[in-house]
């Protein structure tokens, strides 16, 4: 007799009249697996939005390194390669006292009363540039360690409190997909279990007959995609338009203070991640109920 | 075709099934395999689909040695198996047509195949104008036929019947048993495990008698072969 070679077709066709034989199940998997996917999404969400006003006090924020009065001109400006050697600095851009004078002068409503004011009372000084926030108190310690500079001004608050922020978010995703990964497995292993049991006979009839292992367990397997997939895209879909929602009313009540990504940025990212862990979710659960539950 | 040699089966608790069994069936041959409940007809059943391995001795099927098959070829020795069971087994859900199709799918057949060969096996049954039944709208002996159909479909070269007239009234076991022979008449070898006393007796075809793990007799013309009357009576009830 003739055999087929290509098997796909069956697989899904018998992996989709499967799921509906117990409805219940296979719903309250998706739906899990919706659920996890929208809260993880949700905290990857927040977290990108958090680098991202992290990234731009990153360029905004700068340390000043302000040099000693007793160093002339020259001995002042040849400090920049001291301070360019230490690891999180990016740049370092050398302000003369004068200029320094000009520009504190240039922010006051009255210039006038500093007309007398002669630039040697301001000091030299380093506009610095750092790469990592993060590290920014290191910095202040290691710009205070080179020679010369005399004090080092810095606003660590607003930035370390966003970093504490995001670390705070980092740890409780963690738990939550953790936790949240386990249950979906769970069900999805109670499900595919379910699928197994219903269909005993089936299966027995299959093995008298003399079908492969192969052949008795993809279907369930397929069962297992199909449920992670349907319950990844649903959640995907969800979350852009929850996001969209949340963005256009941060926009609205908070413009100009607060910039929210658009969801266009990390899309595909995100779909290809929650396309996977669908995947993933089914194919763990089937791979468990079948080992389990299916001596073929 | 079936060679037992000196066969012994002995379970995990203790229990000593086949105690030396010995016996062949050639190709294209028929024969009865009769024996009172706990003699070892179900353990012979067991190691020849190849669920169990043999303890000691050796078994061939088809050309399978199963004291060596691996667990990934078992599959295509059931491929050369037909087996037939008391309970029929079949799948309420599905029809008369489906059933039977539902073997070849598991077997990765081609649907231009299933749809030529399908009918032919219901016809051969006498179940051609049933195929869109289910099997609760059958009476016992057609939905026997059905599993014979379905034991039939994927042309094996040995059928096995346990116990295929168990739960039929005696025409339709009658039928069951013609059918097999014909089917063996067809070609293929034909193992049948009963308790049916009258038709064994009508039927003249070879008897293979078990009791106790080993085998008593074995006659070429039905049980009255059999020097003890007494035993035949307790062997086939």
């Amino acid at each position: 007799m003739k055999m087929k070679r290509n098997r796909t077709g069956y697989y899904i066709k018998e992996g989709f009249s499967s799921i509906f034989t117990h409805g219940f199940m296979s719903f309250a998997s998706v739906c899990i697996i919706i659920a996890f996917l929208i809260i993880m999404g949700s905290f990857v969400l927040l977290s990108a939005n958090i680098n991202d006003l992290i990234g731009v006090l990153e360029d905004e924020n700068v340390v000043l390194a302000i040099i000693d009065e007793n160093l002339s001109d020259e001995e002042a400006r040849g400090i920049e390669t001291q301070i360019l050697r230490i690891p999180n600095v990016s740049t370092a851009e050398f302000i003369h006292r004068q200029d320094a004078l000009y520009s504190f002068i240039g922010r006051h409503e009255n210039p006038n009363i500093f007309s007398d004011i002669d630039y040697t009372v301001t000091r030299h000084r380093f506009v610095v540039y750092v790469h990592n926030v993060e590290l920014i108190a290191q910095t202040q310690d290691d710009l205070l360690g080179v020679q010369g500079v005399a004090r080092v001004n810095a606003n660590l608050q607003v930035a370390q409190g966003l970093v504490t922020f995001r670390r705070v978010v980092n740890v409780i995703s963690v738990v939550i997909i953790a936790v949240l990964l386990s249950i979906s497995l769970f069900i999805m292993t109670n499900t595919i279990k379910l699928a197994t049991f219903e269909r005993r006979e089936e299966i027995a009839i299959m093995r008298m007959v003399g079908a492969t292992n192969s052949f008795i367990r993809w279907p369930f397997v397929y069962e297992g995609f199909i449920l992670g997939g349907s319950g990844a895209l649903a959640a995907f879909a969800s979350l852009w338009a929850l996001y969209r929602l949340v963005a256009t009313r941060v926009v609205t009540f908070e413009a100009g203070f607060v910039s929210v990504i658009p969801f266009a940025n990390v899309s595909l990212p995100l779909f290809v991640v929650f396309v996977a862990i669908g995947l993933g979710v089914g194919a763990g659960g089937s791979g468990i109920a079948l080992n389990k539950y299916l001596k073929v | 075709m079936i060679r037992m040699t000196d066969v012994f089966k002995v379970y995990g608790n203790g229990t000593k099934a086949l105690k030396g069994v010995s016996f062949t069936l050639d190709t294209g041959r028929f024969a009865f395999l009769v024996g009172p409940s706990g003699s070892g007809k179900s353990t012979i059943i067991k190691l020849l689909t190849g669920e169990v391995a043999p303890t000691e001795g050796e078994i061939i099927v088809n050309g399978y040695d199963m004291n060596t098959i691996k667990m990934r070829k078992l599959p295509f020795l059931r491929r050369t198996l037909g087996v037939i069971f008391q309970d029929f087994r079949l799948i309420d859900e599905k029809t008369v047509y489906e059933n039977v199709a539902f073997a070849m799918r598991a077997v990765s057949v081609t649907n231009k195949e299933i749809r030529q060969r399908v009918p032919y096996v219901l016809e051969l049954v006498g179940l051609e104008d049933k195929a869109k039944s289910k099997p609760p709208e059958l009476s016992g002996g057609e939905q026997q036929r059905v599993a014979v159909a379905r034991a039939l479909v994927n042309n094996p070269s040995l059928i096995i019947a346990d116990e295929p007239t168990g739960n039929l009234d005696p025409a339709r076991s009658l039928e069951i048993f013609t059918l097999l022979q014909k089917i063996n008449q067809l070609g293929t070898t034909v193992l049948v495990v009963t308790h049916e006393k009258a038709l064994v007796d009508k039927l003249h075809e070879r008897v293979v008698a078990i009791d106790g793990g080993r085998i008593i007799s074995d006659g070429v013309d039905g049980y009255y072969n059999y020097e003890d009357e007494e035993k035949q009576n307790r062997i086939l009830h």
